[in-house]
């Protein structure tokens, strides 16, 4: 789940004491060896052949809706856990595919691949409508969409006359292939299993690839996302669409695997028990999905036998015991039971030995890019932006070239935040001419701005805190891969993937982060953090470079490496534009300085001569000077 | 369908669209508030509506032993943390579910309507801070999203209760008013124009309460800036508490008007209430005019809905908020990050 945006760890403004190194990770990555996979290919033999062959009759019911409710509690992970939005639908894309399945193979005679095929393109198409309509709203409008399309579509499915209401349709074929028929629900257990595990295979390819990474900037960083170039609105409708496919996968099996179908299971109250299993199993890893659609299934069935004997009442109660469970849950464990199983798991797990810095001084040269010295690269001209009745910025022009670092400084509130964000695209200016490369530029997205070649950072730092800073660092090279979501599905997308991860690790060593490329980006001490922005953005290949602050929580000797790596940039031909408050480093760093004072440009050149200025001393010091 | 009929189900859409209103009004106040969409606001609707028929027929509700129940949880907590708190405790979760219940005890039997209407907004009100203490405050500073996923396992916390409380059967409220006039062709129902009275009394207070009250304006700077308003001393568990109960208020309030004119179920308030989202939804869940609109917009369209093709009234209903959704996020620009 969401869970809100983290904030960064205790540190806050003040640069760490040096006493203090990086703390070592607590979680190191999982090393997938051999040996792990040979696991996992054992449990899959064992979960789609070996149980549903020895599981008594009664359990094959059972098992069988265990693995129904994974599959889409799976599409509800990528969804709510991932990508931070939710469904309250996802039953009726269950009903979607099953009465597609059932028309087809039972009226229409068609083979049940036909009614996987059409049951799919019906539930994608109308997932796909749906997304488009709530996409750009913030979550919580899908989620309550959602709620009034599982209703709507609950209602048509009890009321279309040839869908046969609540009396529901029996009968229906039961899965085959070819001459292979699968009349005995254990075959059918094995496919539904088997399905099971592809589907969760795929989603663990998906979000380790470069399409992954993006969906994971869906959940409270979509800023940073548009500003490495991903277009955060595609994006959510498509993940939204693959949690839909899966349903209707889940359908489609259903359908053919109990043979009747009626309204009931495709019911909003359905839908929520999606939901549960996801936020009791834990919404934040895959293996959530199969747990907690275990969990809930295996316990409403328990609880069914169990209330009525204790209260001798037959009703509803197992939803009311249910819910108290998954309140207290997401009140004392919001990130469900799988977190604390694996908790235990993990005290056993040796500690990567992590030492900071150790290729800190390897930074490969590049080649100069001279020729496109002193080119404009961006120019200002009059803008003004204003919010309501307040002029954060009025009238402000300079220009900045290629090589060649251009500061801008100001006291507090000057306007040199809300600059950037007209600069990257974030706001538009309210009036004046801004040109980007030599093009118009003032009502560009981010991200197209960041495809024309400008990459920035932010002064609040916008990371995955609890991704790995080599997966941060790899966001900034999205627009150099060209993989898709089906590629990565399928892992067709290893040789671009490792061209994009050798890319970030280059960027990493370059400016220092080599040593840590491992450890989660949000523990890191919050200068470094700033360091890890900055890999993010020279991974576009920028030919401007847009940094808010960048020196803020750094210690001298990381300082200096950051200005050595600018001045390094700038000989390859690269322009910078800074925002900085410490005028050592401001001084000693830049080609020209533009001072700005209440939204006004109010000094602008060298910085010797900016700095004895007598407008820029009245801003500073108030007139006393 | 001719004029008369058509004028009979507007009569019926605009009744019903000021029950949806005052749902809309709820949730918006809560939404503005907390962040808290507020699902189970049609399960106190239901709550009002089977308490009040409970009260008349001469039963103690269920709902009073779960007022008392949990005051008296919220007794103990608030005995536990500091005089301060106590004092506050002992009054809001002592005295008063006392005084409710000692009321109930006297007056139900006598099952005068005024006196068990009353008595069932005393008894469904305090649920809301009640919810709002236990369920939400512990994690108000969630996402919306983990917000959302509460409060619909609260919904059914909620209709779980009811089934306990009231059993599977409808019941009736006590109509406020028997009289009806005649205007033309068309008769008006007085208990109609009592809904639209209230309404209209409700929203007039509420306008009162946010401009010229200390709560009131405690409440929109709150909803304005959760932060700021935290800290210039607006304390962010007493507002919550103050959203929640207005919304309950209005919620029992809806359920002992509607309950007159349609018997309710315990499940039946969460279709009620889903109705009054698309109607909030309609105001973009900022503005209230806009949701008025909305709201008499999805009462007119169930009621003439009803006529056409009643067994499609939900989806038709439903339906409508496609081309809204479709309007709001092509007037809304770039996508911003969700806390």
């Amino acid at each position: 789940m969401g869970g809100g945006v983290r904030t960064s760890p205790a540190w806050g403004g003040t640069p760490p004491s040096p006493q203090s190194p990086p703390a070592p990770s607590p979680r190191p990555p999982p090393s997938r060896g051999g040996g792990a996979i040979a696991t996992t290919a054992f449990a899959t033999l064992a979960v789609v052949v070996v149980i549903p062959a020895v599981l008594p009759a009664f359990y094959v019911t059972l098992f069988g809706y265990v693995g129904l409710g994974a599959l889409v509690a799976l599409g509800l992970v990528l969804l709510t856990g991932v990508s931070g939005q939710t469904s309250f639908g996802q039953a009726s894309f269950v009903g979607l595919a099953a009465y597609a399945t059932t028309m087809l193979t039972k009226f229409a005679g068609a083979p049940p691949i036909a009614g996987l095929v059409v049951g799919l393109v019906v539930t994608g198409a109308i997932a796909w409508l749906l997304g488009l309509v709530t996409a750009r709203l913030s979550g919580h409008f899908l989620a309550l969409v959602s709620v009034a399309w599982g209703m709507s579509f609950f209602s048509l499915f009890g009321t279309l006359p040839w869908l046969r209401g609540f009396n529901g349709i029996g009968n229906i074929p039961p899965l085959s292939l070819g001459v292979l028929s699968a009349q005995s629900l254990r075959v059918n257990l094995g496919v539904i299993w088997a399905a099971v595990a592809i589907v969760m295979a795929m989603s663990a390819c998906l979000l380790d690839s470069r399409i992954g990474r993006a969906i994971r900037t869906l959940n409270g960083a979509r800023l940073m996302g548009e500003s490495v170039g991903i277009d955060t609105v595609r994006l959510s409708r498509t993940v939204f669409v693959v949690a839909a496919l899966y349903a209707g996968i889940a359908g489609f099996l259903f359908a053919h695997f109990q043979r009747f179908i009626s309204p009931t299971p495709f019911s909003l109250g359905a839908s929520i028990d999606y939901l549960f299993m996801v936020i009791i199993g834990g919404a934040g890893s895959l293996w959530g999905a199969p747990l907690g659609a275990a969990l809930v299934v295996v316990l409403r069935d328990q609880l069914n036998d169990l209330i009525p004997r204790i209260t001798g009442q037959v009703g509803d109660y197992e939803l009311l015991v249910f819910s108290i469970v998954v309140i207290l849950l997401l009140q004392r464990a919001p990130d469900g039971l799988l977190p604390l199983l694996a908790r235990f798991k993990r005290r056993r797990a040796p500690t990567a030995v992590i030492e900071p810095d150790a290729q800190a001084d390897v930074a490969p040269p590049e080649p100069a890019g001279s020729a496109t010295q002193g080119v404009e690269l961006l120019a200002l001209e009059g803008i003004s932006r204003n919010f309501g009745g307040l002029a954060a910025n009025r009238d402000v022009s300079f220009a900045v070239h290629a090589s060649e670092i251009v500061a801008l400084i100001g006291p507090n509130g000057a306007g040199k935040t809300t600059l950037f964000n007209v600069v990257s695209g974030v706001i538009p200016p309210s009036s004046g001419h801004l040109r980007l490369f030599g093009a118009a530029a003032a009502h560009l997205p981010p991200r197209r701005v960041a495809a024309l070649g400008l990459a920035r950072t932010f002064q609040h730092v916008k990371l995955l805190p609890t991704r790995s800073v080599l997966e941060n660092i790899a966001l900034g090279t999205h627009l150099s891969g060209r993989a898709g979501l089906l590629r990565a599905m399928l892992r067709l997308d290893r040789t671009e993937e490792a061209r994009l991860l050798s890319e970030a690790r280059a960027q990493a060593v370059r400016v220092g982060l080599g040593g840590v490329l491992d450890m989660p980006a949000g523990d890191l001490p919050l200068g470094r953090q700033r360091v890890v922005e900055i890999a993010r953005a020279l991974c576009l290949r920028p030919r401007l470079l847009l940094l808010d602050e960048p020196a803020a929580g750094l210690r001298l000797p990381e300082k200096q490496r950051l200005a050595a790596l600018l001045r390094q940039l700038r000989a390859e031909g690269m322009g910078v534009l800074l925002v900085e408050h410490d005028m050592d480093f401001v001084m000693q760093l830049a080609d020209r300085v533009v001072v700005m004072d209440f939204g006004q440009k109010i000094a602008e050149g060298p910085p010797e001569r900016v700095q004895s200025d007598p407008a820029v001393m009245e801003a500073y010091l108030g007139g006393l000077a | 369908m001719d004029w008369f009929v058509f004028l009979a189900l507007l009569q019926d859409g605009i009744t019903t669209g000021a029950i949806y209103l005052l749902l809309a009004i709820g949730l918006l106040i809560v939404f503005s508030v907390t962040r808290v969409i507020f699902v189970p606001q049609g399960d106190l609707l239901a709550f009002g509506t089977l308490t009040v028929a409970a009260l008349q027929a001469g039963h103690l509700p269920g709902t009073l032993w779960l007022l008392d129940g949990l005051s008296a949880v919220a007794l103990v907590a608030s005995l536990l943390h500091g005089w301060r708190a106590a004092l506050h405790g002992v009054l809001a979760w002592g005295v008063y579910p006392l005084v409710v219940t000692v009321g109930a005890l006297l007056l139900a039997p006598q099952q005068v309507p005024a006196i068990s209407i009353l008595l069932a907004l005393a008894i469904v009100t305090p649920m809301g801070p009640l919810i709002w203490r236990f369920a939400f405050r512990p994690i108000a500073d969630a996402s919306v999203l983990a917000l959302l996923i509460l409060s619909m396992a609260l919904h059914f916390v909620l209709i779980g209760l009811g089934l306990v409380f009231f059993g599977p059967e409808e019941a009736s409220a006590p109509a406020i008013t028997d009289a009806s006039f005649d205007l033309g062709s068309l008769n008006v129902s007085g208990q109609s124009l009592a809904v639209l009275l209230c309404c209209a009394l409700l929203v007039l207070g509420l306008r009162w309460f946010f401009g010229a009250t200390i709560h009131g304006k405690a409440l929109r700077a709150a909803a304005s800036d959760r932060l700021g308003a935290r800290l210039v001393g607006i304390d962010a568990g007493a507002t919550g508490a103050l959203a929640f109960g207005l919304a309950a208020f209005i919620a029992a309030l809806a359920g002992v008007l509607i309950g007159a004119v349609t018997p309710l179920s315990y499940d039946a308030g969460f279709d009620i209430g889903l109705k009054g989202f698309v109607a909030a939804i309609m105001g973009g869940l900022v503005s209230y005019p806009m949701a008025a609109a909305g709201a008499v917009l999805v009462g007119v369209l169930e009621s003439l809905g009803s006529f056409w093709a009643s067994a499609y009234r939900e989806v038709i209903v439903f339906t409508l908020l496609i081309p809204v959704l479709v309007w709001l996020s092509l007037r809304s620009g770039s996508p911003e990050d969700r806390a």
